[in-house]
């Protein structure tokens, strides 16, 4: 069987590292073929290779068997090599087709020919089963069609080989299992795809071979049907991974977090979270399960002060937050690991010391009559970088130069470090790979097993039913349900999340 | 231990390196406009190497022309100040020429009204112009954090405002239908007798002294307290510092006084030291617009904007020697100093070309 992509003995260096050292990746026609490796095992650094963004220091890229020297993106596309992009590239206030055409747009007399375009975008995607509408606005439709627009772009542009660049990341669990199914549709008809990952369950599901890359080092290619996800993830992080997370039983004690009829409105003024109840206890692991926007990001908005309540009342320790300012609740105890760590985690522009000071600066010690101790929040970075396993050249580095895992690994480390009494955790482990989930796990019940609360909210039922020591579903801004993770399944609860059966009152029961 | 000073030392040279390479870029600017300004002068008929000596005699010929280059450098120090203090924070404060304006006036207002001994008036006339700056700053940021209404746009429309008011005050309050103010009594006055001896007889006044404290000022409170730690978190992201407990409105309107308090200063300086009055302006003193580009020229960085003051205020007073001694008109001055300005704003292109040369040598 001929090879499409050949990529042998790669090396790339930067400046003090090197990214990538003696890999090799063969991709066969018509295969879909996964990149495996922990955040920052060198994944991007290889696919920026092949298109065109980085030149290696060493090895030799062949296309159809014909070496080839790729010096820029334009000479990838034209080798026939696209690239669906993790954060799209797509202009919001422009059409599917006005998107799609950009840079390569049809002309008659000088004009674009918006018509043929649109007729060529819809052939495509109907013969790709895509089904997106090609005069709709970007801005109008949902991430799952903008990460299929960002598809059709790379065939309107004749790519042969696909690269996927984790591309499930920012997908619902429909919108994988459609996916998925489109990418089987591309592979029938000739194309072959390469899917940068480090989820073992959808290369399991989908994919021929994997190539796995651990630390900048090819640690080789194996058939995915002689493998299993226990054997890849020790293969990516170079030791055992456990994936059940043992955990002893829960021994909660008092209310840390008791929310009453709680009603808190989205940004456009719409009823998000509809008179909500809620407590969890100190000494256990609450977790909120429900499909994206059901109130969750309104909920926790609102414990933490970023976000005005309309009508109810937050208690931490029997004490009122409700509509107090985020840094009285911060003080009165409540740590907050962000749903967006750019967004709301980090200052990405600040060293990581800056960064894990973010709530403290103006406490002794870190300050004294408003001038910054610089050596004492350094010191303290200096801590937490050692006890939390952070991988950062210094405590002076940028945020933004760290890997996802690690610049999560300082936000929890900052949240840990100071010992709050209710720690909110959402989507804790969003977007890292099985190491830094399972030590991120870790983590949350080690705070629990301190006799602290956590409040975990996420989109993984896995990962809810993993290590929650009760179940809150959240359904249209109302907790339908509270249940026992031993006593339920991912049936239940899927039927429970999608609102097809609500637990009345009486039916509800504490653990 | 050895190994410590070995890492020591690696780290400063490394440190050299970059800071030699970001000091590479305005002077390569510099000398690239230079170029064109001296291509100009070519085509239009002048000789550029007498119109460039010219110029650096007007800068540092003789003691006098260095004494008015360093009065010309005061204000715009504190008005580059101004801009990038609040840029620091995301803010663009374009209103630092009215926020000038005002301040200028006011400092003149209390150096005429009172009789004070001149440890107290002096202080007092410099922080009245400093404090009117800052008021007139505080609109515009009361407004942004209130309403979100665009800084630049009202920074832009109160500049107007600033120019037209402190005319009518100058016109029909402090003075009886005059141009002009009368002068500040002498112990509000910024005149250094010392400077004048050294200079010859130039303007130069005590104001350079309050400018340079004022870059200290800057570079401590951004860089080293716990309000400098939290303007600048809302000015890299304010979702994030919202999260951490910041106010992000408060440091909105904050960042803004501060900055309009250096923009008063600098009007301050013009007011006591260089003119001793206030006078009707039939349009804006520019200097305020100019320290835009001496923020971003100095990098928004105390250093930086002191050596950028420099060289807009070496080319200001340089370029009035010009016509005088190498009878280049003051139309074509005028011209290769935008030129060598806009080389200088263009780092981006700069750096462009640089890069490019770079990579070659490489090869």
């Amino acid at each position: 069987m001929e090879y499409v992509i050949e990529m042998l003995n790669i090396r790339k260096e930067f400046p003090g590292i090197v990214a990538n050292d003696n890999v090799t990746l063969q991709v066969k026609k018509g295969e879909i073929h996964a990149l495996l490796g922990e955040n920052g095992a060198g994944k991007s650094t290889l696919m920026n290779v092949l298109f065109g963004l980085y030149q290696p220091e060493k090895g030799e890229i062949r296309v159809n068997g014909k070496s080839v020297k790729i010096t820029d993106p334009n000479i990838a596309n034209d080798l026939g090599i696209g690239m669906v992009h993790q954060h799209f590239m797509l202009v919001d206030p422009f059409t599917v087709t006005e998107n799609i055409i950009l840079g390569k747009e049809p002309r008659v007399a000088g004009k674009i020919d918006i018509r043929s375009a649109n007729k060529e975008v819809r052939e495509l995607s109907e013969r790709y089963g895509l089904s997106v509408d090609p005069e709709a606005k970007i801005a109008d439709i949902s991430v799952g069609m903008q990460q299929r627009v960002e598809i059709l772009k790379t065939l309107y542009r004749g790519a042969e080989i696909l690269i996927f660049d984790e591309p499930t990341a920012v997908l619902t669990p429909q919108e994988i299992k459609e996916l998925i199914a489109i990418m089987k549709a591309l592979v029938k008809e000739g194309k072959s795809i390469i899917l940068i990952t480090h989820k073992l369950k959808e290369i399991m599901e989908v994919c021929d071979r994997v190539t796995v890359i651990r630390k900048g080092q090819g640690i080789g290619t194996v058939n995915v049907s002689e493998t299993d996800p226990n054997a890849l993830a020790s293969l990516m992080v170079g030791r055992d991974v456990v994936f059940k997370t043992v955990k002893s039983d829960a021994a909660p004690a008092g209310d840390v977090l008791d929310i009453k009829g709680l009603k808190v409105n989205d940004s456009r003024g719409v009823n998000a979270v509809k008179g909500l109840n809620l407590s969890v206890r100190a000494g256990e692991i609450v977790g909120i399960a429900g499909v994206d926007g059901n109130g969750q990001s309104e909920l926790i908005e609102a414990i933490t002060g970023l976000r005005k309540l309309e009508e109810g009342s937050i208690k931490i320790n029997g004490k009122e937050i409700a509509n107090k300012t985020p840094r009285r609740i911060t003080e009165s105890g409540v740590g907050h690991i962000p749903q967006d760590r750019h967004k709301h985690g980090l200052v990405l522009d600040y060293t990581i010391g800056e960064n894990v000071a973010l709530q403290t600066y103006y406490k002794k010690p870190n300050s004294r009559n408003g001038v910054l101790n610089y050596r004492r929040i350094y010191e303290k970075a200096r801590n937490i970088i050692a006890e939390f396993d952070v991988r950062t050249p210094s405590e002076y580095t940028p945020a933004r130069a760290l890997s996802g895992g690690n610049q999560q690994k300082a936000i929890i480390g900052r949240e840990v470090s100071r010992d709050p009494d209710l720690l909110i955790a959402a989507q804790p482990t969003r977007g890292l790979d099985v190491g830094a989930i399972e030590y991120i796990h870790k983590r949350l019940i080690e705070q629990r097993d301190n006799g602290k609360a956590v409040l975990l909210v996420s989109f993984e039922l896995d990962e809810v039913m993993n290590i929650s020591d009760r179940i809150a579903v959240i359904y249209e801004g109302e907790i339908v349900a509270i249940l026992n993770p031993k006593e339920t399944n991912e049936q239940e609860l899927g039927l429970l999340m999608a609102g097809s059966k609500r637990l009345e009152a009486g039916e509800n029961f504490h653990v | 231990m050895s190994n410590k000073l070995k890492q020591y030392g690696q780290r400063s040279i490394k440190y050299l390196i970059t800071s030699a390479r970001n000091m590479l870029i305005p002077i390569f600017s510099v000398i690239l406009g230079l170029l064109a300004g001296a291509g100009i002068m070519l085509v239009s008929g002048y000789d550029p190497i007498s119109g460039y000596s010219a110029m650096l005699n007007g800068i540092f010929g003789d003691e006098y022309y260095l004494g008015e280059t360093v009065r010309q450098i005061t204000p715009y120090i504190l008005a580059g100040l101004a801009v990038a203090f609040a840029f620091r924070t995301g803010l663009f404060n374009i209103g630092v020429e009215g926020q000038l304006i005002v301040g200028w006036l006011a400092a003149v207002w209390v150096g005429i009204e009172f009789d004070l001994p001149k440890f107290i008036h002096l202080p007092l006339a410099v922080l009245s112009g400093a404090a009117a700056g800052a008021l007139w700053a505080f609109i515009p940021g009361l407004l942004k954090a209130r309403f979100r209404v665009h800084e630049v746009i009202v920074t832009i429309m109160l500049n107007y405002t600033a120019l037209h008011i402190t005319n009518y005050l100058i016109l029909n309050v402090l003075s009886d239908k005059q141009d002009k103010t009368e002068n500040i009594a002498e112990s509000a006055s910024l005149r250094s007798v010392l400077f004048e001896n050294w200079t010859d007889l130039s303007r130069m006044h005590w104001g350079i002294i309050i400018a340079l404290a004022c870059a200290i000022i800057m570079w401590f409170i951004l860089e080293k307290t716990t309000t400098g730690f939290e303007l600048k978190a809302v000015g890299f992201n304010h979702h994030a510092s919202q999260y951490a407990g910041m106010s992000v409105n408060k440091n909105i309107v904050l960042s803004m006084v501060i900055s309009g308090a250096f923009a008063g200063l600098a009007g301050a300086m013009e007011g006591l030291g260089t003119f001793g009055y206030a006078a009707i302006k039939g349009g804006f003193t520019g200097v305020g617009f100019d320290g835009i580009a001496v923020a971003l020229l100095g990098g928004n960085a105390a250093i930086g904007i002191v050596l950028a003051a420099a060289l807009f205020g070496g080319l200001k007073s340089g370029a009035l020697n010009m016509p005088l001694e190498a009878g280049v008109p003051n139309e074509i001055v005028d011209i290769v100093i935008a030129l060598i300005i806009f080389f200088v704003a263009s780092s981006y292109f700069i750096r462009w070309i640089l890069s490019r040369f770079s990579k070659k040598g490489v090869k």
